[in-house]
């Protein structure tokens, strides 16, 4: 880009570069993602461990197979495929049997990634692809909620996750409900207290509150994703569910609740912000915030399932394109009307 | 064009088994490949069925095709396949009572299969019936195996089992997708998606093979 015998210096825009690569940006992430790793083992044992090496594997292996027919190669250097099994296996129940984590993992990446050509070209979450698969695949595992062991049983692992490829697990003795499943189906609230200390049922990333907004927090600060969409989500679920609440607070449940519970913090963290298939424009991240925030409490009070928050963030994720258009920034000089 | 020898006839007879088989390449007829391949019955039915009223009436439309109108072609090969689709489903309907009512609406709408349409228009019109009838009977079996591969896989992975033979016993954890139809288009992309990876294969075996 640079002519004139280096007397003058024509570059194009951009002009201003943070210096972040691919591979640094994935490590940030899963660095930050490190505490609810670290959490997620604490409650629900060694369990949780096996759950996510079986995620990643399977990430890594569908990565590996489609990335060799592609003319690049594999790009299981930039770490994208360890994050995906990551946050897949953190949505997952304790009990799931390993292969299917495996699976899930596989299609995720194969069919939310690698058909639509690879790290920047997909249109939905790859974890969350893989999440919806094994949901539509095997209802009755992901609806299968194991209760938390404490520190002592940390290497009691659930006999569940064994069960042998194809097969379908154990009944687990100590079944028990998530706090969204108790509230939908029987019409209990869990504390305050326990969803934020993570002392519920759930899946193994999103039990505790606390770590996972703290993390949150701190990502933020670094820059690693746009805090507007997490801040939209938030806020779109606390106000809409504060108006509910206030219509009728003996049906419906109070917004402190709704925001703790269930995978909405989890999702909005870790899942709504990935770059690729979240809107790039500051307006774009408000609207797609509001989107999943309103489409979550319409699932959760009104739905069939307890937690919508999968379904949310895939649904608004088709609609990243038609965001972009309509929310571009208007540009410098140009009067409003031209736009 | 339409010189009667043994090779030619060898030739368009083969065609449709692999070179160019009407879903794996052509991917033509996706409406009954998709809605009725959640088991191996239900797929033999529909390529049995389908089979039936390709070749007869590639046979009819070949021997007819002088007297046809050009303008009127495409209602004169309508009502020849629908007769051929009313004597397939009275006769599915008559010889297998469970299958035929579980395939419903789908033999009705074997008449807008475009792969039946298609051969009329683009084959049996221009050629001579014995060449007519290898081609018919060429894309047929093509059809019926490629209805196979997906019901069969269906099949296995939806309910672990084939033509319901279980294989895999009792604590066989079912993936429910399968039998439904996301199942359909996730099995289909992976089928096609084989065979384009070996089709390139043979094509340039150094290029890709690594």
């Amino acid at each position: 880009m640079t002519t004139g015998q280096g007397r003058l210096l024509l570059q194009a825009a951009p002009f201003l570069r943070r210096g972040i690569t691919t591979p640094r940006l994935m490590t940030e992430v899963i660095i930050g993602m490190g505490p609810v790793m670290l959490a997620a083992m604490y409650f629900f044992g060694l369990s949780a461990l096996l759950v996510m090496l079986a995620g990643v594997a399977g990430a890594v292996a569908a990565e590996w197979a489609f990335g060799k027919a592609r003319p690049r190669g594999a790009s299981l250097r930039d770490g994208s495929a360890i994050l995906t099994g990551l946050v897949l296996a953190l949505t997952l129940p304790p009990g799931i049997p390993l292969w299917m984590a495996f699976l899930g993992g596989a299609v995720g990446l194969a069919l939310g990634k690698s058909a639509m050509g690879g790290l920047g070209q997909n249109m939905f979450n790859p974890a969350l692809v893989g999440r919806a698969f094994i949901q539509a695949a095997f209802p009755s595992v992901l609806t299968t909620w194991s209760a938390q062991g404490n520190i002592n049983s940390f290497f009691t692992i659930r006999a569940s996750n064994f069960a042998l490829p194809f097969m379908h697990p154990a009944a687990d003795a100590v079944a028990t409900a998530t706090p969204l499943g108790l509230m939908k189906f029987e019409r209990q609230s869990t504390d305050l207290l326990h969803l934020l200390l993570g002392n519920t049922a759930g899946s193994l990333g999103e039990t505790c509150a606390l770590v996972i907004l703290i993390c949150g927090v701190i990502m933020a600060i670094r820059r690693v994703f746009d805090w507007r969409i997490p801040a939209s989500i938030l806020l779109t679920v606390a106000v809409v569910s504060t108006i509910v609440w206030l219509v009728d607070s003996s049906r419906y449940p109070a917004p402190w609740f709704m925001l703790c519970s269930g995978g909405l913090l989890f999702g909005a963290v870790y899942m709504a912000t990935d770059p690729v298939t979240s809107p790039i424009t500051p307006r774009g991240a408000w609207i797609f915030g509001a989107g999943v925030g309103v489409i979550v409490v319409l699932i959760r009070l009104w739905g069939g399932l307890p937690e919508g928050v999968m379904y949310a963030i895939l649904l608004m994720n088709a609609a990243t394109p038609l965001i972009d258009r309509v929310s571009q920034p208007r540009p410098f000089g140009r009067g409003r009307v031209a736009a | 064009m339409s010189a009667t020898t043994p090779e030619r006839v060898y030739a368009e007879l083969t065609k449709g088994i692999w070179r160019e088989n009407p879903i794996f390449v052509q991917v033509l007829g996706m409406c009954p490949t998709l809605a009725v391949t959640n088991s191996v019955m239900n797929a033999i039915a529909m390529g049995v069925a389908t089979f039936f009223v390709l070749v007869g009436s590639s046979l009819l439309v070949s021997l007819l095709r002088r007297l046809i109108p050009r303008e009127v072609r495409i209602s004169t090969y309508i009502i020849i396949i629908a007769t051929f689709v009313t004597l397939a489903d009275s006769a599915l309907e008559a010889l297998v009572p469970a299958v035929h009512k579980e395939l419903g609406a789908f033999i009705a709408l074997i008449v807008v299969n475009c792969l039946i349409l298609g051969r009329q228009e683009a084959f049996a019109s221009r050629n001579p019936p014995l060449l007519a009838l290898a081609d018919a009977i060429g894309m047929g079996l093509g059809f019926c195996i490629a209805l196979l591969c997906l019901g069969g896989t269906r099949e296995i992975l939806g309910a672990g089992s084939f033509l319901g033979v279980s294989l895999f016993g009792p604590n066989f954890e079912p993936w429910v997708i399968m039998v439904l139809p996301p199942g359909g288009f996730l099995m289909l992309g992976a089928v096609l998606l084989l065979f384009a990876v070996l089709r390139q294969r043979k094509r340039r075996p150094k290029e890709v093979g690594a």
